[in-house]
């Protein structure tokens, strides 16, 4: 398996505490891959080094065999690299529509912006539907179906989304994941948090499982679903 | 962006002392030497950004006050040093005098100043709400990690917003020589008036700051007028103090 994003031996600090200890994983093209572990495993900071938020203290991020760590963020994303943050963190005071037109502002997405515009906005009608709204006024799955739109406008080969599934109602949740199998059939790699393990594995292929900054398991949805260590780590048994 | 600069009255004077002095050595009027005079201030401000502020971004809050009180006090400071504490003077600005609105006096170097900061108003607004470079310096300062996922290089983003803040009071410090005197303290009272009015229309809002000015301005007028000259600006801190004790995000809210 040729990997898109490989992530190897990841040491990470927020401050003097480390967080991230060795932490590895890798995403071949076209999965969908689910990043599992309780709260404060490292999760989001594993994306977020990966997109450049943060900055590693040792370790490697390759894309498609060619080295990324260390770069900032704003050059990531010019990569191939979309990553949706954690509660979608749109801009609150601008309109849903220059939110997700700022989502093609690197140089490398501004050509062909307007057709990018139209086939986001025909898997999230809700784009041109609120477009005039401030963001801050959506709801939150209206809101989360904004942020994937703007991070699917960078036209990005990985689409790593955190914890997208927070805090909506169920029916909102199977018409999210249907969206991301959606992106996903369009040919865009996927990775993304989700601390509800019955939820995850059924929408990815394969999932690693973080805890306490270490990758301590890793396999096929089905594996991971039989699997004492998953148990274990996410029902304390 | 979340940080105020405090050294924004001696930005003001820095702007008033290069037009004062492109009148008094190169005999340029204020007009002319207004384009200098934001020329030279923005580049203050780019060089304040990268030479200082980014440095304390990340620091504790009191870091990042006492980074630009402390900028306030050194270029006041360095200003007494250089040019001494003397008030001086542009003589025969191509605009004096005055002219009359009605039953209504107004001086014509003030109408100007009127008339150029409404067109920087709408400039600056025009920029932030439409051009693709002012939407991503909203974006930053709405949410600097999500808009560096964009692609936006979020550090030149807050130079540029240094820059155009110190540019917009290059322009004000050239206006205001014409028909005002320059030294080292003038920059204390416009900006605690600057304050008042940020803080009355509400940070980050650039139309209700354009409202909040005028109403200052009135309350200012009116206050010298029917009460005593002696207290117009008790009348206004009086006006902010009862703003920021029953309406703290400002008369218009944020954005």
């Amino acid at each position: 398996m040729r990997a898109l994003l490989e992530v190897r031996d990841l040491d990470v600090l927020l401050g003097d505490y480390q967080v991230l200890w060795g932490a590895r994983l890798a995403v071949a093209p076209g999965e969908i891959v689910a990043l599992l572990g309780p709260n404060g495993a490292g999760k989001s900071t594993l994306l977020n080094t990966v997109s450049g938020l943060l900055r590693p203290r040792a370790g490697a991020i390759t894309l498609d065999g060619a080295p990324i760590t260390g770069l900032p963020a704003h050059r990531i994303v010019g990569r191939g690299v979309g990553h949706v943050l954690e509660r979608r963190r749109l801009f609150p005071y601008l309109t849903v529509r220059q939110n997700v037109w700022l989502g093609a502002y690197h140089p490398g997405a501004r050509a062909g912006r307007e057709a990018q515009f139209e086939r986001v906005a025909r898997l999230f009608p809700v784009v041109t539907a609120r477009g005039a709204q401030l963001a801050h006024t959506l709801s939150g799955g209206e809101q989360q179906m904004v942020a994937l739109a703007r991070g699917l406008m960078a036209r990005p080969r990985l689409l790593m989304i955190d914890e997208p599934f927070l805090g909506l109602a169920p029916r909102v949740v199977a018409e999210l994941a249907e969206a991301i199998r959606a992106i996903n059939r369009e040919g865009v790699t996927i990775l993304f948090i989700e601390q509800n393990v019955e939820l995850a594995l059924s929408l990815a292929g394969r999932g690693y499982v973080l805890e306490s900054g270490r990758s301590v398991l890793d396999g096929t949805a089905e594996a991971l679903r039989r699997s004492p260590g998953v148990r274990r780590i996410f029902l304390g048994g | 962006m979340e940080i105020v600069n405090f050294a924004h009255g001696e930005f003001l004077m820095l702007a008033m002392y290069v037009a004062f002095f492109a009148w008094a050595l190169g005999h340029l009027d204020p007009l002319l030497a207004l384009p200098l005079a934001v020329l030279a201030l923005a580049a203050l401000g780019w060089a304040t950004y990268h030479g200082l502020i980014r440095w304390v971004l990340g620091g504790p809050m009191l870091a990042q006050i006492f980074a630009t009180f402390g900028l306030a006090v050194f270029l006041r400071a360095g200003a007494q040093f250089l040019w001494g504490v003397d008030f001086r003077v542009v003589q025969d600005p191509w605009l004096g005098g005055r002219v009359a609105l009605g039953p209504v006096f107004v001086g014509l170097p003030q109408l100007a100043a009127s008339v150029a900061a409404l067109v920087a108003f709408l400039g600056l607004w025009r920029f932030l709400a439409r051009s693709e470079t002012g939407v991503a310096l909203q974006a930053t300062a709405q949410d600097r990690q999500a808009a560096a996922l964009m692609g936006v290089d979020t550090d030149r983003m807050y130079a540029l917003g240094w820059a155009l803040g110190a540019g917009c009071v290059g322009a004000a410090g050239a206006l205001l020589a014409m028909y005002f005197y320059v030294f080292p303290d003038v920059g204390g009272t416009f900006a605690l008036l600057a304050y008042v009015t940020v803080a009355l229309g509400g940070f980050g809002n650039v139309p209700a700051t354009l409202a909040a000015g005028v109403v200052v301005g009135l309350v200012e007028v009116f206050a010298g007028l029917l009460l005593a000259p002696a207290i117009k600006y008790a009348v206004v801190f009086l006006l902010y103090l009862a703003i920021v004790l029953w309406r703290p995000q400002g008369l218009f809210g944020r954005w």
